[in-house]
């Protein structure tokens, strides 16, 4: 390494160790830099391909309340979206690089969306135990070092709460409701509450990014922790409302306080990720083919801008 | 930025929570011109009252102070401490001041 980079990084792993934020401007290892912007942009996707499985319910909405709702739920994810792609411009890649990135595939975005979104219970799965998982791990990402981030975390937080509870609100109504309603509630329960716990990524002991990412404090607490707290919050949820949780290994451990839970499938996440999925490819040609329908629109903006200029 | 780029001009965004507050950096939009820049702030920063006024400022025109040079940019404020009132002594007894 040269010498300047050795200074650069002992003067950043000093303000890092000392908790300070660390700013656009701020000088940082180009390592930090790119796990950063890995790490927002697929944070930014998911935002944004999160819409998907959502959208396919708005013309379907039971009644104009869920329907409003729902369309305020999207709005906002497609918000949390252009903050994350502002904040992870601020590093130096560009919002066109960033969606050709997840274009080709190399850029990820959270496996979740790969699954469909098969009836209205589905909806209440996905606020209450998808946006429920995103948001323990977004409380935990207010404190990472990156400035831009931890101030985008913060907004997201704020309007998360809300999708938690629509979520929770419908599986409870159905909860109430006939036989069928109920079965249809324990269908998605089942459905989605492994993906959920795959949402915190591979256990600890096989975490490959997680090294630097607590040594820079982009990462505050593990995988495994973080699972954790969001089961030990979700099973009593569960049980209020008559849900059961598909797992037959669950129980509560007196002596750690917590539940045990049963082994993840990972050879589905991985399978999945690897873009084998039900949905992964609808995604990908769904985000593709209405961002090029939408050129036109870019470039008509574009052509307006310029001839603001040219008379100005 | 390269010359394909079609997303447009980056806009910093200012928002004033109530009337006589300050501005505060809340974020940046893309926009091809004022009125879109303006537009879009609102439909992504205050969906939920966060605003009463937005103040939307091409991201090319805001200059910043450089993070390294901080301690000889800001030293001139370092050895002046009479500017602060807790530098003079009053006389005991003296109240209200």
């Amino acid at each position: 390494m040269m010498m300047d980079a050795i200074i650069i990084e002992n003067a950043f792993q000093e303000k890092i160790d000392r908790d300070l934020c660390i700013e656009p401007k701020d000088q940082m290892p180009e390592k930090y830099r790119l796990h950063l912007i890995r790490q927002m942009s697929q944070h930014a996707h998911s935002e944004v391909i999160g819409m998907q499985p959502e959208g396919n319910w708005i013309t379907r909405a039971p009644s104009l309340r869920s329907k409003q709702i729902l369309l305020a739920k999207i709005q906002d994810e497609g918000g949390h979206g252009l903050y994350l792609y502002s904040a992870t411009e601020t590093l130096g890649i560009s919002r066109e690089e960033m969606i050709e990135q997840l274009h080709s595939g190399k850029a990820k975005y959270a496996n979740i969306f790969n699954y469909p979104s098969l009836n209205w219970a589905d909806i209440g799965a996905i606020g209450w135990l998808v946006d429920g998982a995103a948001i323990v791990n977004q409380v935990s990402l207010q404190r990472t070092s990156y400035g831009p981030y931890a101030r985008a975390m913060v907004r997201i937080c704020k309007e998360e709460s809300f999708h938690q509870r629509q979520g929770y609100e419908i599986m409870a109504n159905m909860m109430k409701g006939s036989t069928e309603q109920k079965e249809m509630a324990q269908d998605a329960m089942n459905r989605w509450w492994w993906p959920a716990l795959m949402m915190f990524g591979p256990h600890d002991s096989d975490s490959p990014n997680s090294g630097n990412a607590f040594i820079w404090k982009i990462k505050r607490q593990s995988n495994d922790v973080l699972r954790q707290r969001f089961i030990d919050k979700t099973v009593q949820q569960a049980e209020l409302i008559g849900l059961t949780v598909p797992d037959k290994d669950l129980k509560w451990n007196e002596e750690k306080q917590c539940y045990d839970h049963g082994a993840i499938d990972w050879e589905e996440f991985n399978r999945v990720i690897n873009g084998n999925g039900p949905c992964n490819k609808q995604r990908m040609d769904h985000h593709i083919k209405y961002h090029n329908e939408g050129a036109w629109v870019r470039e008509a903006a574009a052509a307006y801008q310029k001839q603001i200029n040219e008379f100005n | 930025m390269s010359t394909t780029d079609t997303q447009l001009d980056l806009w910093e965004v200012f928002i004033q929570s109530r009337p006589g507050s300050h501005y505060t950096h809340a974020g940046s939009v893309h926009a091809s011109d004022n009125q879109m820049a303006l537009q879009n702030a609102r439909d992504i920063y205050t969906r939920r009252n966060e605003g009463t006024s937005i103040w939307v400022v091409p991201a090319k025109y805001v200059t910043a102070s450089n993070p390294e040079d901080a301690g000889m940019f800001f030293d001139p404020s370092n050895d002046k401490m009479y500017r602060h009132p807790t530098f003079y002594k009053m006389p005991e007894g003296a109240k209200q001041i």
